[in-house]
């Protein structure tokens, strides 16, 4: 369907241009107009007073094409491994990638690339019918070329309706690729999957303009439906330790890498680097005030058992790597905890937090907006509570 | 060396407000700018074009005012600019976006193509990788340094989760670029000069030689079906009291949700 305004009917008043997310409507000769930006998301349709704005037919899906989408079934699951061991998000993915396989009544399949095959069981444990695996050495390191070609093989081959990846660095850069070769559709970063019970397509949801909106997305034309879920949302399946399932061997059929990894630096800082994984973040604000402040809260990371975040000011400041940042130009998280110390709550940092499960927030101005998101607010001293709250946890937990 | 950079036109989200009663964006007024992961990749090309001599071509695809962006990179140091712009590439997705600027670049020819990482507004990160696929070209993502260029090869730092990666690859190669990677200029009066004068060049559907159904909406596999507010959050709660009382009120709250 696309969305088109009758020319007759609009009175030209502007109401949809406020209405419309992505900027889609312009004023031309004093008629609406829609451009190249309009997503057919319709919140326009029901801004306009005049009834103006409509949707023309559905596309309708040719017989053909609903045919060769019938050859597609099951699920299937790209595990993640880091240095040989299978990521914690593939476990979530096998937790929701089952519930949408039982719907479907389908089986639910995963591809490990680059790992032994003990690491496979783990992926039947966690709830795998089936585990391509693939234990070429060369495939251990993430390469996109290589990494695309298998995928989009196996892809081919097996024909699954649902692809699913983890929304991380290494899902993000490749999926993408497997996608365009396919020639289908793909989802980045969802935060929700469910199977629509009419047609049973894949309703997926994801977050945009930073988490201020949410949207669903289908992709009901074209198979397999593909979807990157961020990490920590999915709930992981059942581990039963003696579940069996079955592990097919398959070979690496990716060509000659035009890319090479000449080696991996690995970022140490005393605290755990990846915010992305962390059930717990204490962040730091331009209000932590220096290096002095920064050991504070890394303190208070590990005594409570969390990673450090910071805000784009404390790491232009020079306090903290940027690989810490989190907000619009820096990473996305969505921990169970998330503290913001000194934080005072840009927007541009609040849409890379929000989400998280419960937020806490400790500054000294009771104006600062990052209260407004915060589940506990604490007005105080910073340097004052920290320390106090550190040694407190630390005799908790002995 | 010849360089493309692909941009693209956004709201400043830094102006956007959230109307708190419904959480919905408010979009009034809210200017226009170039995606900031793109400001990084325009000045990852102008300092390799000094390096070794080319030209820098940006490139955006969207409605004729986003013709703004293209004159802002010029007033950078870009040398030339395209616009892609075109009825039929109306309500694109990922996909379908992909596919057309891969064409634009076959026509212009590019031995490096930089892209931010992501757009703001759709937060997707997947168009650099799709283009580079289309383009039959590799790419590496999250690029935060380049250390070496030659006529026939790049070295670049790739952000990983834990760190980095030191990766080499042949060119033509497609690079997204995260803010690490440089301080983006501010445009000269030189600059800004040009960037009146200069000569943008629009391309449609005929001109890059596309097919129409993989064009805009026709093209698009994915479909949004609706858009909403996310939740609301439950009411927050201040911690009051003397700081003594805070820590041991806020310890409580933290045992209550099993964090300690």
């Amino acid at each position: 369907m696309a969305i088109i305004v009758n020319p007759e009917k609009c009175s030209g008043c502007e109401t949809c241009i406020e209405s419309c997310p992505f900027d889609a409507i312009v004023m031309t000769d004093g008629k609406a107009v829609i451009n190249e930006y309009c997503n057919s998301c319709m919140t326009c349709l029901s801004g306009c007073p005049e009834g103006a704005i409509i949707e023309t037919e559905e596309k309708v899906q040719s017989s053909e094409q609903r045919e060769k989408n019938k050859a597609y079934k099951d699920v299937l699951v790209f595990a993640e491994q880091r240095q040989g061991k299978v990521s914690s998000v593939a476990f979530e993915l096998l937790g929701i990638g089952k519930k949408l396989a039982d719907e479907l009544d389908a089986k639910i399949t995963a591809i490990l690339l680059g790992a032994a095959e003990v690491e496979a069981q783990e992926l039947i444990k966690w709830g795998a019918d089936k585990v391509f695996l693939c234990s070429d050495p060369s495939l251990e390191q993430f390469n996109d070329d290589a990494y695309s070609e298998v995928l989009a093989k196996v892809i081919d081959e097996h024909k699954p309706s649902i692809v699913l990846a983890g929304a991380t660095s290494v899902g993000r850069s490749f999926i993408p690729r497997v996608a365009a070769k396919l020639r289908t559709g793909l989802t980045a970063d969802c935060t929700s999957l469910e199977i629509d019970k009419d047609t049973g397509d894949l309703l997926q949801v994801r977050p945009a303009f930073g988490g201020n909106i949410m949207a669903t997305i289908l992709c009901p034309d074209y198979r397999p439906q593909m979807a990157t879920v961020r990490p920590r949302v999915m709930k992981k399946g059942e581990y039963i330790e003696d579940r069996t399932g079955e592990i097919i061997n398959i070979v690496n059929t990716g060509t000659q890498s035009r890319t090479k990894v000449l080696e991996f630096v690995k970022e140490v800082s005393g605290v755990s680097v990846n915010i992305h994984e962390a059930d717990i973040i204490v962040t730091a604000g331009r209000g932590i005030g220096g290096e002095k402040g920064m050991k504070m809260l890394e303190e208070l990371a590990e005594a409570i058992g969390g990673a450090v975040g910071a805000t784009r000011a404390a790491v232009d400041e020079g306090w903290i790597p940027y690989s810490h940042q989190v907000g619009q130009t820096g990473k996305t998280v969505n921990p169970k905890v998330y503290i913001a110390c000194g934080v005072s709550g840009a927007v541009q940092h609040l849409v890379g937090m929000q989400s998280s499960d419960i937020i806490i927030a400790i500054n000294k101005n009771p104006e600062a907006p990052i209260f407004n998101v915060a589940t506990y607010g604490i007005v105080g001293d910073i340097f004052e509570i920290v320390p106090m709250l550190t040694s407190k946890i630390k005799e908790i937990k002995g | 060396m010849n360089i493309i950079v692909c941009v693209k036109q956004v709201p400043d989200t830094s102006e956007i407000k959230i109307n708190p009663e419904t959480n919905t964006l408010m979009r009034e007024g809210v200017p226009s700018i170039i995606n900031p992961f793109d400001l990084h990749a325009i000045e990852a090309a102008i300092q390799i074009k000094e390096q070794t001599g080319g030209k820098v071509t940006v490139l955006t695809m969207g409605p004729p005012q986003a013709e703004t962006s293209l004159r802002e990179s010029i007033a950078m140091g870009a040398d030339e600019a395209v616009l892609l712009s075109d009825r039929a590439f109306a309500g694109s997705d990922t996909w379908a976006t992909s596919y057309t600027l891969a064409k634009a670049i076959e026509k212009l020819g590019a031995d490096i193509i930089f892209c931010g990482k992501q757009a703001i507004d759709g937060d997707t990160a997947q168009v650099g990788p799709e283009t580079a696929e289309f383009l039959n070209m590799p790419h590496i993502s999250y690029i935060k340094k380049i250390e070496d260029v030659t006529d026939s090869s790049i070295k670049v730092q790739r952000m990983m989760d834990e760190g980095y990666d030191v990766v080499e690859s042949s060119l033509p190669v497609l690079l997204t670029v995260v803010k690490e990677l440089n301080q983006p200029r501010m445009p000269s009066l030189k600059g800004k000069m040009a960037a009146k004068k200069a000569q943008i060049t629009t391309m449609g559907m005929a001109d890059i030689g596309a097919d129409e159904n993989s064009l805009g909406l026709k093209g698009s596999p994915t479909q949004v079906r609706n858009i909403f507010a996310p939740e609301v959050k439950a009411e927050r709660k201040m911690i009051e009291g003397s700081p003594e009382e805070q820590v041991e009120n806020l310890l409580k709250e933290l045992k209550e949700i099993k964090c300690i």
